[in-house]
């Protein structure tokens, strides 16, 4: 896979490229050979069964792990070598909830602007407006413990785009919301890409968070089964729609690894 | 919900390409510690107890032991002291211990909630992440130590005015090196019920087998073996620093040896915690799935 450095030539680098990283705990092998770009500017999905590997991709992409083997590019910076470029380009949102549950929406939020090296005042700035476009500028005092779980959710997604990051990963970021709440979410990220041009890559085991319009990669037991555009997913595995490909891929595996890439 | 662009807050110039100075370190540094400051000041039971552990040993502990436990002149006294006298500079480093241990379980704590990967995924270099929440940490023992000295002062334990002040850095140093073994037992342990247990083979004994409730020599008249012990204990040595510091002298052999169990424990903490090197890339991650 060809990577372009961000001065180098005229063709920009990829928001992210995945390319061939394999991890394992221990003689677990939980992810394989994984390789997959997302482009500037778009919303990709990642979809994948519970246990396909999708949580430990991000972790190795934010670099809470080292890949062994393959390499991570965000904006064209390897997250290993460039570790500090890579992650003030990313806002991460993680399947766990990672906010402080006794303190308030507020000093989470500042915790996350100070780890960013964002002033105070800039901070409380960016913050209120943020809260205000999640519609949540009556809950900054709140306590988070006191909030609910989509609350929760829009606030951790404020915390990752406070430090202005042009990639955002969220990680099964609807799970356990209600249905509103998941559409809510789901169309704020999208019209970030549309109108902000942020590039996204959404992780997912639900087959109705994907658009025809989107990209998808499919990854299963570790490795990437299919990675393409939805339309061209569906078509290569002769079925009528993402629903369908996902089922007839997942379950022939290897074989469909040959067939699509 | 509205769009973020009606407000400009996502707008093009994203300032990445900035180097961080040290402004943006110590807005992160500062950050950091005034988040350990609200955790500390929101869990007021836990501010509570680690004052009232200590107190109980001064009140009840060291004076029922006043009348059985003589303390010879030895320095940095230069005349016979209460037991309270000499029991005081042990509390001091007994709420260094428990509070460096405490503020180490908050890690494990942390991480098992997911709190921890907000701290590691900061663009800042990974030491400087660990150093400053080490720091915060330190910052509030030190607090809970003077406000214990206040109320051992009530109490007739009155070192000279300015020990006061020569205590500070000793007990930086001390909390530093309780702080960063805490750290270290925190990368290796992967959940909170685990590291509990540990803390029991920890804390305690490295709280008794030390000089803070006994001078050495009467502990060697005990048993030879134990002594040893008390000087293989980094603990003795903090407490010692803390001892001699309060009546405003430096006990040299024990600052060195404090100094070299710093450097011990927070590289082997920083190890422990790169991504690269240390131990929790060996483990799975708890919160998601895989």
């Amino acid at each position: 896979m060809q990577h372009v450095k961000a001065d180098e030539g005229m063709i920009p680098p990829a928001a992210l490229d995945v390319s061939r990283v394999s991890h394992a705990y221990g003689p677990k092998q939980v992810l394989s050979d994984v390789s997959f770009m997302v482009p500037q500017g778009r919303f990709s999905v990642l979809l994948g069964l519970n246990g396909a590997g999708k949580t430990t991709l991000f972790s190795l992409i934010c670099h809470l792990y080292d890949s062994r083997h393959g390499a991570i590019r965000i904006f064209g910076h390897d997250v290993v070598r460039q570790s500090g470029h890579a992650l003030r380009r990313l806002g991460i949102v993680f399947q766990a909830r990672t906010l402080d549950l006794d303190l308030s929406v507020y000093h989470n939020l500042a915790y996350h602007a100070s780890l960013h090296g964002i002033g105070r005042g800039e901070a409380r700035q960016r913050i209120g407006l943020l809260l205000q476009q999640v519609g949540m500028e009556d809950r900054l005092h709140a306590k988070v413990r006191a909030l609910s779980g989509g609350q929760m959710r829009r606030v951790e997604i404020v915390r990752a785009l406070l430090h202005r990051p042009p990639l955002l990963l969220l990680d099964e970021a609807t799970v356990g919301l209600d249905i509103r709440s998941r559409a809510d979410i789901l169309a704020t990220i999208r019209r970030l890409v549309a109108e902000e041009r942020i590039s996204v890559l959404w992780a997912t085991h639900l087959i109705d968070e994907v658009d025809v319009s989107d990209r998808v990669v499919l990854l299963h037991k570790g490795r990437v089964l299919a990675d393409g555009r939805v339309s061209d997913v569906v078509s290569a595995s002769g079925t009528e729609d993402i629903g369908q490909a996902f089922g007839v891929l997942t379950q022939s595996g290897a074989q469909a690894e040959e067939v699509l890439r | 919900m509205t769009s973020p662009v009606q407000a400009g807050i996502l707008s093009a110039d994203r300032g990445h390409e900035r180097r961080f100075g040290v402004r943006h370190h110590l807005m992160c540094f500062r950050g950091i510690v005034f988040r350990e400051g609200l955790r500390f000041l929101n869990q007021r039971e836990r501010f509570i107890s680690s004052l009232v552990r200590p107190l109980l040993w001064l009140f009840v502990f060291a004076a029922g032991f006043r009348q059985v436990l003589g303390v010879s002149i030895i320095p940095p006294y230069k005349t016979y002291v209460l037991y309270e006298v000499y029991i005081t500079p042990g509390l001091c480093g007994m709420i260094l211990l428990f509070s460096g241990m405490q503020s180490s379980l908050s890690m494990v704590y942390d991480r098992e909630m997911g709190n921890m990967r907000t701290l590691l995924v900061s663009p800042f270099p990974r030491w400087f992440l660990l150093v400053s929440k080490l720091l915060a940490g330190v910052t509030v023992s030190i607090l809970q130590v003077y406000v214990f000295l206040a109320i051992a002062w009530f109490w007739g334990v009155k070192p000279p005015v300015m020990g006061y002040l020569f205590v500070l850095p000793a007990l930086f140093l001390a909390g530093v090196m309780l702080c960063a073994l805490g750290m270290l037992l925190s990368s290796m342990i992967k959940q909170l019920e685990n590291f509990a247990g540990v803390m029991n083979f920890v804390i305690f004994p490295m709280y008794f087998a030390s000089s803070a409730l006994y001078p050495l020599w009467r502990i060697q008249e005990a048993s030879p073996l134990l002594h040893k012990i008390c000087l293989a204990n980094p603990f003795t040595y903090a407490v010692e620093l803390v001892r001699f510091a309060l009546y405003g002298q430096i006990d040299w052999y024990s600052l060195w040896i404090v100094v070299g169990c710093i450097l011990l424990f927070l590289g082997g903490a920083i190890y422990a915690y790169d991504p690269s090197k240390g131990l929790l890339s060996r483990k799975q991650d708890g919160g998601g799935n895989t």
